[in-house]
């Protein structure tokens, strides 16, 4: 096969079937140089981007959410065309008709729309309501499907932040798809791989299900195809330039967007691929460095003013308003050339063109073996924005191989290959104080789980007794968590199935089942106190225990100790190995991560005292943090006990959030990035998985928790995402300010 | 296995400021020196303070040796390092076995028998000039100043290399003339300079003396200003190049 629109690119096996890593291989110009080459905002660039920000102040002082428009289902069609300044945007394309404006998705859940619009005193127009008595919700599956004890254990606080309510996110379809081959050409593939499936024999559940979901692909595809067209592209062919790439790749997934409230929406890994148009673009003149830099920035502002409609419940969970547009940047290939070019550097750049901001979640893959001119680029951009993390591709690139992209904040996927089952979270800290008082929970005194007396209060907590509770606790925590998750992606393949987004992956996807866990830290530490201190419980009128007196010091998970980190270890090897006895719907493989995004504040909440000395109610470190404060021993310390959570054991992400105030990073802005670039070495070298990095004195944070107008665009990085300051709640804010700021005094 | 230990404060197992790369610094127990702006009056005391063994020392220095990269590796801070001179060298010795560079950090008011040895051996010498005269040190340190002589003179001799610093104190030290001084004392005495530079007083030591009961000599004065400091040390940059 071969396009008009391919002219000069270098021929190989992308030719003959759907094969985008192999174009990128065989096409692209790694980058060993410095950002010397970038170019700074247009005028028009700078005229979009005000306009931006002063949407974006109107929005923060509208509470967080500045219009609404209920009148109709968000559908790929479902808005006329919309513009931040009609006439002024290069890469085109918005959710709704205006930028900013929020429109509902009520297939996950018809209920949770009406709580969102009663929030922004909307009413559903009748014809909606009216038509979702007869329409089953995702929302709806699920609960028909639960047993008493699985809401038992969600209402308690068990489990919660599960996608049962709204679009369950995580999938990322490979967008390079449509620019590289076109709309009509993935249409005609589809077609095959549909009248292939449909004809199999015996044609049971597995097939069918899938050969109808092929047929919604091809009709979003068909959508989408409708959308581009109101916008004045044809994108049936594939893409003829830079610009036209960058707006292919931007129409496919804003179909995503529209359709789907999906919590974490990536962009893919897009960069890279993208600089073999720029390159083949600037060699036969059709556009200069300035150019490509402007549609490169567009891209993202457009990316910038994404969003979605959210409840204050959900809020509560995820908190910033974020969309998760992640994209992977840099990483090596898989023939050990790394794959940093100069749109690397572009994309970079947006966050000095467009100023410092959280969205698109720009993910850094990390590998000894990036450029060292790149490395300390990024360590720079770092140090000026808060607003990039980093995640070692050599760990995941033996996994997932090459051409991976990572969902949400932390999870690799293949590439087109696989789609994920997103799981949430369970609580780990408050499994173990159910595992105390032997099936009651400490907060409501509710029985739930395998009933036995409480631990004695006549004498200090017993660690062996204790550990060997916890493990039949986290047995039938996990049992129930696995089988929750089954229900909810089997209703959500049903009633609220992500054709747009499937369409870009390959029809018989694989699947990743993504379970994860909370309160990792306060697990670890409460276990070291028990085991190394003398741990009294102490229960109330009611014989629950419901705080404990501890004697004596004990280490604490932080300090690169072992004598705890081995604990941490093991809590991490008893949940995934309990999780993956269990069989998964579609035959998913199960992973787990450690990662809380911000529902650390809320898991610590509705979690009692525990064994550690942490209060009822107070939050929980985010992701595999330490515990706020307790890592003293310095930076180093820190990151390496949380280095020694295996990869192998959390494939879903270990979430780190690092934040270090800018002069202990040293004196000069070069010592700097050298010490940074030195820091995630190091940490990576071991095995590390993933690293936000703050440097930002803790004042900062304080004055503009006090004076927010002082500090529009503060961005910072919280749990494998980034947020404007000011968009977190207050409780959030709080618990961030409370982290552990590294100081060398 | 060696039987020698020494009496630490803390550990610091992130350390950019003290040495050039990423460090881990080592804060030893016991100072014969009272400065007025110390900062960390609990390390004075050489009653105090926690034990650790040469493994023990070892063993944390090697869990940070994979961010060392080029530039960095052990520094030996204080309190007076120096004041533990015997275990100072065997910390060098299976130290640079590891392949790690080994930073000590002195104010030159102490020396005793392994002092040279030390010097010798060291990679690097940060050493704290409180005052480039001598009764301004003595006022500052309660110290004479004839140790830092000594210290800066065996350097000398065994070719180490020195990156000077000094505090500068609002209404003490902050003058230009002052810094004049020092860039004069430095050509004068060192011959093997790496860097100088000054460091701004800041107070948030201050309440460590209100919880050990010590009385604060710099009551009422305020932390350095940041920008009056880079003029100064701009100052010092051009007066020892020069």
């Amino acid at each position: 096969m071969d396009m008009k629109q391919w002219e000069g690119f270098v021929k190989g096996e992308w030719n003959n079937r759907i094969y985008v890593d192999d174009f990128i291989n065989l096409n692209y110009h790694p980058y060993d140089g410095d950002g010397s080459f970038l170019e700074g905002p247009t005028a028009r660039t700078t005229e979009c981007n005000n306009r931006v920000q002063e949407l974006l102040e109107a929005e923060r002082k509208a509470g967080g959410t500045l219009k609404v428009d209920a009148s109709r289902i968000m559908r790929i069609n479902a808005f006329d065309p919309g513009y931040i300044i009609e006439g002024k945007d290069v890469i085109v394309g918005l959710q709704t008709d205006e930028p900013l404006k929020r429109g509902i998705c009520p297939f996950g859940g018809i209920r949770m729309v009406k709580q969102e619009l009663e929030e922004y005193g909307e009413k559903l127009p009748e014809n909606i309501d009216f038509m979702f008595n007869y329409v089953t919700t995702h929302n709806d599956g699920v609960f028909k499907a639960y047993s008493k004890e699985m809401k038992q254990a969600r209402h308690l606080g068990f489990i919660t932040g599960l996608p049962d309510a709204y679009g369950r996110g995580r999938i990322i379809g490979d967008y390079r798809r449509a620019a590289l081959y076109g709309i009509d050409y993935l249409i005609e593939e589809k077609k095959k791989d549909h009248e292939e499936i449909a004809s199999r024999s015996p044609l049971l559940d597995e097939n069918i299900r899938l050969a109808e979901e092929i047929s919604n692909q091809i009709e979003a595809l068909k959508q989408i195809k409708l959308m581009a067209e109101k916008y004045g592209y044809d994108i049936s062919q594939p893409a003829s330039d830079v610009k036209e790439a960058i707006q292919w790749i931007y129409f496919a997934y804003l179909a995503g967007i529209k359709e789907e409230n999906g919590a974490a929406m990536s962009l893919g890994r897009t960069a890279t691929f993208v600089d073999i148009y720029a390159e083949r673009d600037l060699e036969r003149g059709r556009y200069t460095e300035e150019e490509i830099q402007e549609f490169v920035d567009d891209f993202i502002l457009k990316l910038r003013v994404a969003r979605h409609l959210r409840t204050s419940e959900y809020n509560e969970l995820f908190g910033g308003d974020p969309m998760w547009i992640t994209e992977g940047l840099a990483g090596i290939g898989a023939d050990g050339r790394h794959r940093v070019t100069k749109n690397t550097f572009r994309v970079l750049n947006t966050l000095y063109n467009l100023g410092a901001a959280p969205e698109p979640n720009l993910t850094v893959l990390w590998s000894e073996k990036l450029p060292e001119n790149f490395k300390k680029f990024c360590a720079q951009v770092s140090i000026d924005t808060d607003s990039i993390q980093y995640e070692n591709d050599d760990k995941m690139r033996a996994s997932y191989g090459d051409d991976y992209s990572i969902a949400c904040c932390v999870s690799a996927i293949q590439m087109g290959e696989q789609m994920q089952f997103f799981g949430a979270r369970c609580n780990l800290a408050k499994c173990l104080l159910l595992a105390i008082n032997g099936g009651v929970d400490e907060q409501t005194g509710e029985h739930l789980g395998p009933q036995m007396d409480p631990m004695p209060l006549d004498k200090p907590l017993d660690y062996d007794e204790v550990w060997r509770r916890y493990g039949i606790y986290l047995e039938w925590l996990m049992s129930l968590y696995a089988r929750i998750m089954n229900i909810i992606h089997f209703m959500h393949d049903r009633y609220d199935y992500e054709s747009s987004q499937m369409a870009f992956l390959n029809s018989e996807v694989k699947r990743l089942m993504a379970f994860g866990v909370a309160g990792f830290s306060v697990a670890a530490d409460s276990l070291s106190a028990i085991k190394y201190a003398k741990v009294w419980p102490i229960a109330d009128e009611n014989g629950v225990i419901v705080d404990y007196r501890t004697e004596g010091d004990f280490p604490k998970y932080g300090n690169d100790d072992d004598r705890v980190d081995d604990i941490a270890v093991a809590v991490s090897e008893k949940s995934i190995a309990e999780l993956r006895k269990h069989p998964t719907y579609r035959n998913a493989v199960t992973t787990m991560s450690v990662l809380t995004i911000t529902s650390n504040v809320m898991y610590g909440k509705r979690t009692g005292n525990t064994p550690d000395g942490r209060r009822a109610g107070t939050p929980f470190a985010p992701g595999a943090n330490p515990m706020h404060n307790r890592d003293e021993k310095g930076a180093i310390a820190s990151l390496n006990s949380v280095a020694k959570i295996s990869w192998d054991t959390c494939q879903d992400g270990i979430s780190n959030t690092f934040s270090i105030v800018p002069e202990a990073l040293g004196k000069s802005r070069e010592q700097r990035n050298d010490v940074l670039v030195n820091l995630l070495t190091g940490y990576f070298k071991q095995g590390a998985h993933h690293l936000n990095v703050n440097v930002l004195n803790r004042d900062t944070l304080v004055d503009a928790y006090n004076n927010p107008d002082k500090y529009p665009n503060l961005t910072i990085r919280v749990s494998g995402y980034a947020v404007r300051f000011n968009a977190l709640s207050k409780a959030h804010q709080k618990e961030v300010i409370e982290r552990t700021f590294h100081v060398e005094v | 296995m060696s039987k020698t230990t020494a009496k630490i404060h803390s550990i610091e197992t992130f350390g950019a400021v003290d040495g050039p790369g990423i460090r881990t610094v080592f804060f030893m127990q016991g100072c014969p020196a009272r400065c007025m702006y110390c900062h960390n009056p609990d390390t004075w005391s050489c009653g105090g303070g926690s034990e650790i063994t040469i493994d023990e020392m070892l063993r944390t220095a090697l869990r940070g040796k994979m961010y060392y990269g080029e530039e960095g590796g052990v520094t030996f801070s204080g309190g007076e390092a120096m004041m533990q001179g015997e275990f100072l060298l065997e910390a060098i010795k299976v130290l640079h076995e590891n392949d790690i560079n080994v930073c000590i950090d002195t104010s030159g008011t102490w020396w005793d028998e392994y002092t040279e040895d030390v010097i010798r051996e060291a990679d690097m010498l940060l050493l704290d000039v409180k005052h480039s005269e001598k009764d301004m040190f003595r006022e500052i340190s309660g110290r004479s100043m004839v140790g830092l002589y000594r210290v800066i003179s065996m350097a000398n001799k065994h070719n180490t290399k020195v990156w000077i610093r000094q505090v500068v104190v609002p209404g003490i030290n902050d003058s230009e003339e002052n810094i004049r001084e020092l860039a004069d004392f430095i050509h004068k005495y060192v011959e093997n300079l790496y860097c100088a530079e000054l460091l701004g007083y800041h107070t948030m030591g201050k309440s460590k003396y209100e919880n050990l009961g010590i009385k604060y000599r710099l009551e009422g004065v305020k932390a350095m200003d940041s920008q009056k400091l880079n003029k100064l040390n701009n100052l010092l940059q051009e007066r020892i190049v020069a």
